[in-house]
């Protein structure tokens, strides 16, 4: 890609546009799992029995089981919420970008 | 094909004469069906592997089968590669023995997933050919990015060998009471001829039929397991805690096991969740597809298979701990000790809920997971030295394709030899926190350089490749002298790094270096870097000026 495409593409509105949504909708998704993971781990480090206590006190099951089956379900929806966006919206806009420039390809 | 049926010849003869010899290890009768079923399955890989080696043309087919793999077919063999001995052998065992232990493992495996997604996936399809070199070095300097990638891939690709080398080799060893060093060698052979044959494309397919068969394997043995305790998790994990040494204990995170102390918890969930950004088998997958679309599909579909399975595993490993004692299961222990190691607890298992049809189809499906995940494994290792070593440093990036083709058919060839030689030394180790230390490198010499040449415009080649070095080093340096190697395998008395998981420390040496040595680069070269970050950015945004989908 020599240096006047990029300027221009840099340039495109809806470069801009893409890579701005996606940015930052990349970036909430992710801070977003890396706390629900990170709350989980520094549990075990620094207060693990709180995921000991047990769901009812007459049982054996703890809170640490669901706890993890939601840790793992919530993150695929994540990555539905995110490809269900990233391959309409984004795909929508790259394809935009690309028509505006195919010219100079 | 003459010889691969003159190899295949030869594995029946090592079986035939392991069983005529009487050797050591034999101590239960051959088990027939179990074999019948696993050579119909080794053979209908074997298959493949020859079909895809007729499609096999040029080195894009080769290492990416062509880049014609849709975004399904790839989930599913993302999530074969991920379903390793590790996840399916490695975590039921570490269930049985260590309880909820396991789990925190298969949580970290997973969410890296999102992050990768999110992050990565995408980026990656659009600066990426064939190894995931060529992003770090789409800016940087060709000759040290891709000696430092291939030292990162190969270490990785070498410590996640071991585990399923053991893995392999305890399974055999139970299956066919072949001694445990024959059969390591025998998973050595049938992985080179599946890699130097067939290449990405055989792998590929191999992963995919296995990922549906272990699918349904575990389903079925948690829903046999669950149906006996009138489809109750509570009643099934009350039994557990009953019947398990640890008590309530194996219900949530404890300190019995390997995990603690807060800096093994922290370190351990730093590798498991960058690891899997840098584990060069996996992020080859994203080179196998057509366009960023199909990347970002597979990547859903690859989350949903593996927490599913992971999900499963759960309820596989407490099921051990229920019908695997010596009281209620005898014929599985020697000594008050399970036949195998805690690793074989799965395969004993699903003797216990299906007979010996379904112990073979279980252990047919193990042998292939291993077969597949180290054939993509020995292939990324591969890829590593002649696409970047071979191709890109010593032919100065325009190698013959055919002498590159040669060169790491050699490759194939050495690294099988090693992986048979360290499995054979980590016999003893749970297979599962091997995996772990893979992603621990993983995690501090291939995902920092990648991620930082992905984001950081300020990133050189010095600093890229000081820093990943002391990263890269420093990982070694800790497994080497922690509890796993140092008094494991050299039977030294006290480690000298006290914690068994090296990636606290390590990543973040590796970043702090690959910053330090940027910042201060003032070279011509590192300039020119940092105004090339320009171009690569519109790329990995758009994929634009990418190999486009080829499936020719």
């Amino acid at each position: 890609m020599d240096k006047t495409l990029v300027k221009k593409i840099q340039s495109n509105p809806n470069y801009i546009e893409l890579v701005a949504k996606r940015s930052s909708f990349a970036l909430k998704l992710s801070l977003f799992v890396l706390a629900m993971f990170y709350s989980f781990i520094l549990t075990i480090a620094f207060n693990k029995e709180v995921l000991g206590t047990k769901l009812d006190e007459a049982g054996v099951m703890t809170w640490a089981f669901p706890v993890a089956a939601a840790i793992i379900v919530i993150s695929f929806i994540t990555t539905l919420i995110y490809v269900s966006r990233a391959n309409g919206e984004f795909e929508d806009l790259t394809d935009a970008i690309r028509e505006d420039v195919k010219d100079d390809m | 094909m003459r010889l691969l049926a003159l190899l295949g010849l030869t594995a029946v003869a090592v079986f035939a004469a392991g069983d005529s010899l009487g050797l050591e290890a034999n101590r239960k009768d051959l088990n027939i069906p179990a074999i019948i079923m696993f050579f119909i399955f080794v053979g209908a890989t074997l298959g493949v592997t020859y079909w895809a080696a007729s499609k096999t043309k040029t080195a894009s087919d080769f290492y990416t089968a062509g880049g014609g793999i849709t975004g399904f077919q790839n989930g599913m063999a993302i999530a074969g590669d991920y379903m390793s001995a590790a996840s399916f052998l490695g975590l039921s065992g570490l269930v049985y023995l260590q309880g909820y232990d396991g789990l925190v493992y298969a949580v970290g495996f997973l969410v890296g997933w999102p992050v990768i997604l999110f992050l990565m996936a995408e980026k990656l399809r659009n600066l990426g050919k064939f190894t995931f070199a060529d992003i770090a070095a789409y800016r940087l300097a060709q000759k040290e990015i891709r000696t430092l990638a291939a030292f990162g891939s190969i270490s990785v690709v070498a410590l996640y060998l071991i585990a399923q080398m053991v893995g392999s080799g305890k399974l055999i060893q139970v299956l066919f009471g072949l001694p445990y060093e024959y059969a390591v060698i025998l998973v050595g052979v049938m992985m080179i001829i599946y890699v130097t044959f067939g290449g990405m494309l055989a792998t590929t397919w191999v992963q995919i039929i296995k990922a549906v068969l272990l699918l349904s394997g575990v389903t079925f043995m948690a829903f046999m397991i669950l149906q006996n305790f009138g489809f109750s998790f509570e009643a099934l994990a009350a039994k557990a805690v009953d019947t398990h040494a640890w008590g309530q204990d194996i219900m949530a995170p404890s300190d019995k096991g390997k995990i603690k102390d807060p800096i093994s918890a922290i370190s351990l969930g730093l590798a498991l969740m960058l690891g899997t950004a840098g584990l060069p088998h996996v992020l080859m997958r994203f080179f196998t597809v057509g366009n960023a679309k199909e990347a970002r599909k597979s990547v859903v579909y690859a989350t949903a298979f593996i927490g599913y399975f992971y999900l499963v595993i759960a309820v596989v490993g407490l099921g051990a701990i229920v019908y695997l004692t010596p009281e209620v299961s005898p014929e599985f222990f020697i000594d008050g000790k399970l036949f195998g190691g805690g690793n074989m607890a799965a395969i004993h298992l699903s003797k216990v809920v299906g007979g010996d049809i379904f112990l073979g189809f279980i252990s047919a499906v193990a042998f292939a997971t291993i077969l597949a995940v180290v054939s993509g494994l020995t292939l990324a290792g591969a890829s590593a030295i002649s696409h970047d070593i071979y191709g890109m440093v010593i032919c100065d990036g325009n190698p013959d394709q055919e002498k590159e083709m040669r060169v790491s058919k050699i490759a194939v060839i050495c690294i099988g030899v090693m992986g048979v030689v360290l499995g054979i030394l980590f016999e003893k180790q749970n297979i599962a926190f091997m995996v772990g230390l893979a992603f621990a490198i993983a995690a501090s010499a291939n995902f920092p350089i990648l991620f930082l040449s992905i984001y950081w415009s300020k990133l050189t080649t010095r600093g890229a490749y000081l820093g990943g070095m002391l990263g890269l080093a420093t990982a070694i340096m800790l497994v080497i002298l922690g509890p796993v190697v140092w008094v494991g395998v050299l039977h030294n008395a006290e480690p000298i790094f006290p914690y068994a998981y090296p990636a606290l420390f390590s990543v973040v040496t590796a970043f702090v270096g690959i910053w330090f040595f940027s910042i201060t680069d003032t070279s011509e070269r590192g300039k020119l870097e940092i105004e090339a970050y320009e171009a690569q950015k519109v790329r990995s945004e758009t994929g634009f000026g990418a190999d486009g989908a080829s499936g020719h």
